[in-house]
Formats: structure tokens, sequence, C-alpha cells
């Protein structure tokens, strides 16, 4: 097999982008069905490198008409959902707090906040029905890891009874990775990035979480990845986001 | 069976829009109707009352900056890759308007229920969320069938007017929609369908198979005005994409009030669209 990235220079380091994309690209697992949102460069790399690492992954990118497979109007990606066939989706968001809970719509009170957001699009009902929901928040500081979001604009904790195919399981951040466990309602701080520490994310974390005997370190991109996410990755990126994809590049 | 009638232009359509009307529009790049949106501007309406389709953009900020809004439903607002919609986000801070906020697939369902002329639809999940504690119209009910789980209910949409813009109709009035399922819905959920076309055809295009499914028929419409490009800036599947150099001038002007006021007086002296 020709080598595709061929010509493209070869480097052991990698950019914190690059890091971010790799693992969460991991956690989409057994997933078949994936999409990405608007203004989600990251998620959209993700699961495109997923794609190159699994065959039966598919990852619609908003913004690319290339990659928008829905025909039939704005509902049906919802519909999809609660039929289970959506199986991956990543929200991000103003704040997130221990209990999975995000707030996409404003700071302060409601309804006339401070600081307002655009709202929750389709959050609070995606979070009852994809099956693998990560959520990413990259600023990882006590004003967005907070102890009680200032507003819910979706949350899992709902009757137990209530139809449901999927719910929030990981939330990435620039210093590590968490497990959330809906049983408990917490999150289990699973590793955390080269260069940062478990006290590092104590500090900068408002709400309390579960530890394990041993604190892994987050597996660094392979070289096998860092060369999918600079070669196929990256072009398929460069439709939908090309100063992202530039970036991406510039950084070799 | 009842024809829509043909008006001269988007104005003529905006002259029918009454102040303190709901107001059905389509999410960013599913037929926004700018030009539309400039006359109901220019004809200085108040009091409007918007909801998006589920969610809203430059149409619903330009609207709200204008002073012709007095609240939006949606799922959000926002100009999508180039962030949050500047005059909506001060004016919910500000107190100005009343904001009634959504989430997506409850919207479609409002509308859903509304084209069936049915009271309410269910909708799955939404437990928890603080969007549903301030909602005092949608309610959490049992299903009455078996396993008799809680559900959220949330009531029809029936706006008064639905508004959008669609690449082509035919004279004797059907609107092709191609993919945009919702704005079916949200035509046959509304009191009255206002739509603006880039192009009228004499063929009947009922008898296109292949455009058939996409159509809105005639008898759901009301008034059709040509008023090309009447998308611009926004994109307009499949036919033209988004002007993205306005679309940034809009996204840098509108962050304040003054570059706002600057930007609509601009847009509101006569010139034609950029294409």
């Amino acid at each position: 097999m020709s080598n595709p990235m061929a010509g493209i220079a070869r480097s052991d380091t990698y950019s914190k982008e690059e890091l971010l994309i790799a693992t969460m690209a991991r956690l989409f697992g057994d997933g078949t069905f994936m999409t990405a949102g608007v203004n989600s460069p990251i998620p959209a790399a993700a699961g495109l490198l997923r794609e190159q690492v699994d065959p039966g992954f598919y990852v619609a990118v908003h913004g690319d008409p290339g990659r928008t497979p829905f025909v039939d109007g704005g509902a049906e990606a919802f519909d999809m959902a609660a039929q289970g066939r959506l199986d991956v989706f990543v929200f991000g968001g103003v704040q997130v707090d221990g209990k999975a809970n995000i707030n996409l719509v404003g700071i302060g009170p409601y309804p006339q906040a401070k600081k307002r957001f655009a709202g929750t699009f389709g959050a609070a009902s995606l979070f009852y029905l994809v099956r693998n929901i990560v959520l990413f928040f990259p600023k990882h500081d006590r004003r967005t890891l907070v102890e009680a979001v200032d507003f819910k604009s979706a949350s899992a904790i709902g009757p137990k009874e209530a139809y449901r195919t999927g719910s929030p399981r990981w939330l990435l951040s620039e210093r590590c990775l968490f497990r959330f466990d809906l049983e408990k309602e917490r999150f289990t701080l699973v590793s955390v990035h080269p260069g940062h520490s478990l006290e590092e994310v104590r500090e900068h974390t408002g709400f309390s979480f579960d530890v394990t005997d041993r604190v892994e370190m987050t597996a660094v991109p392979t070289t096998a990845e860092r060369e999918l996410i600079r070669g196929p990755v990256r072009d398929a990126l460069s439709k939908p986001y090309p100063d992202f994809a530039r970036k991406l590049l510039a950084r070799q | 069976m009842s024809s829509p009638r043909f008006e001269a232009n988007a104005a003529a359509l905006a002259a029918l829009i009454p102040d303190g009307a709901s107001v059905a529009v389509p999410s960013d790049n599913s037929g926004v109707p700018m030009a539309l949106t400039l006359e109901i501007i220019r004809a200085g309406k108040r009091g409007l009352r918007m909801i998006g389709g589920p969610t809203a953009g430059i149409q619903v900020d330009m609207l709200i900056g204008a002073g012709c809004v007095a609240s939006v439903e949606a799922a959000g607002v926002s100009l999508g890759p180039r962030g949050l919609a500047p005059r909506f986000c001060a004016a919910v801070e500000g107190g100005e308007i009343k904001i009634i906020d959504s989430t997506c697939p409850a919207t479609h369902a409002g509308y859903i229920a509304g084209e069936k002329r049915l009271p309410f639809m269910a909708v799955h999940g939404i437990f928890g969320s603080d969007v549903l504690t301030h909602r005092a119209d949608w309610k959490i009910i049992t299903n009455p069938f078996p396993p008799h789980q809680p559900l959220v209910v949330v009531p029809a949409i029936n706006p008064d007017i639905s508004i959008f813009h669609a690449p082509l109709a035919d004279e004797h009035g059907n609107v092709w929609v191609g993919k945009r399922r919702e704005l079916k819905s949200m035509a046959r959920a509304a009191g009255k369908v206002l739509v603006t076309v880039d192009k009228i055809v004499p063929e009947d295009l009922a008898g296109n198979a292949e455009l058939a499914p996409g159509l809105l028929a005639s008898h759901y419409i009301d008034r059709i005005a040509l008023a090309a490009g009447g998308a611009w800036p926004t994109a307009l599947p499949p036919v033209h994409p988004e002007d993205g150099a306005e679309l940034d001038a809009y996204a840098a002007a509108a962050q304040t009030r003054e570059g706002f006021d600057r930007y609509l007086h601009r847009a509101l002296t006569p010139r034609g669209p950029a294409q």
C-alpha cells in the first residue's frame, strides 16, 4: 500500500490539539454513527480519525455538505437519536458540573442573564438518547468545571423509568479525562494528560470527583495517529474548518 | 382548491404581517427570508413574537436590533460559526425582549403537533433540564400505554404566520423546499404562509416526479413574491453558499449598537444583492 503520508515531515512531538483529538477518538469505541455539530473542529477531527482506524465508523460533519447525510429536514437527526441510531455526540458549553449537567444558556440569573449564550439546541433531549456522549470542555478551570451549573441546559439525571438509549460517559478537558457514572451521578478521574497532575486537576476543578488507586497518564498520540491527523484528517477538515486545518499543519 | 396570490415584491408580503404577530422562521441556511426581513424592518413592525425553526440566526438578530421583536422562542440563537448573536444576547441581558428557551426536538414536535392540529406531542428526554423548569406550558405525563413511563409533552405550535425563502415556485403556487421538511410542518401549522422565491416557472411542479417530494403544495401557501437572491447573505442549499464576507461584516458590526445601526442603514439603502 502506498504511503499517503509520503513527503510529510515526521516528528515525535505533538500539539495540544493532537493530544485531544487522539484521546477523544479513542473514547468513541464501538460507535458507528457520529454527528459533529457547529463550531466543533476538534470533535470533527476526532471523528475523522476514528473513521481512519475503524471502517465501520462514520462522522457527519456540520458545515461539510459532502458529510451531511440527512435528507429529510432538521428533525431527522433527533429522530435517529431516538431510534438509537446516533451513537456518538460531543457536547461543549459554558459550564459543566459534577453531575454532568451542562449549561449552554447563560451565566447568572435566568432569564435575564448577566452573560447570555446561544441556547440549549438539542442537548436536553439528546442527553437521554445518544449512546456515548463526550463532554468536551477544553478550558479547565473553576469557572467552567463548577459545583453546580447556573442553568441546566441538559441533565442526564432523570426518572429511572424514562426512555433512554444513552447518556454522558466522558468529560475531556485540557488537563485530564473523567468517566461519568450515571448510577453514582459522579465523575471518576481516568487519566491526566502529560505535564499535568492530580493535584493540579483538583485545584482547578470546582466539583468533587472520585479517583482510583493509581492515576494514569493519558496516552500520547501514536506515530500512526499523528500521521493520520496530519494527513487524511487534516485534508477532510480543510473544507468545513479551513483555518483550523491550516493551524494543524502549521504546527509541524 | 385555493391558490396563493402572487405579490409584486417582498415589501408587499411584509405589509401583511401585523404588529404583535407570532412569526415562525427557518434555521440558518434553511431558506431564511432575508430580503423580506429587511422589508419588515423598513415597515417598522413592532412586537413580533419570533419562533425559531427550531433555531434562529442573523435574521432574528437583525429584527431584534431593529426593535421589531417582543419575544423569541428558540432552541438557540447564534451566528453559527461566527459565534454569539450580539443583538439577541444584549437584548436578553438588558431585559428588552422575552426569551422562551426550547430544545430542538421539542420545537420540531410542536410544529408537527401544530400541522396535525393535535394539542401536544411527546418528546424524549428533557427531564432534569432547567428548560423544562422554566416552561410552564411543558408537562410531564405518564404514558397511558405500557410501559407507562414518564414523558415530557409540549403544546402544539401554531404560529400566526410562517415566512421563508425558497429556490423555486411554479405559476400554480407550488413551492419547492427540497430537503427542508420542517418548512412543510411550519407552513401547515401556521395561520398564514408568506414565501419569497428566487424564481417562478410556468411548469406545474406537482407533475414533476423528481421535484414533487420536496414540494410544499399550493394549498398551504397564501402569498408568494419573487425576490431573486432573497436568502442572501445566508446560504440557500443547493442553490448558493453563504456570502462569508458579508456575514463576517455583520458579525463584526453588530457587536455594538452603533455598529449595528450603521450596518442596518447600509443594508436598507436600495441596492441589489452582491451576486
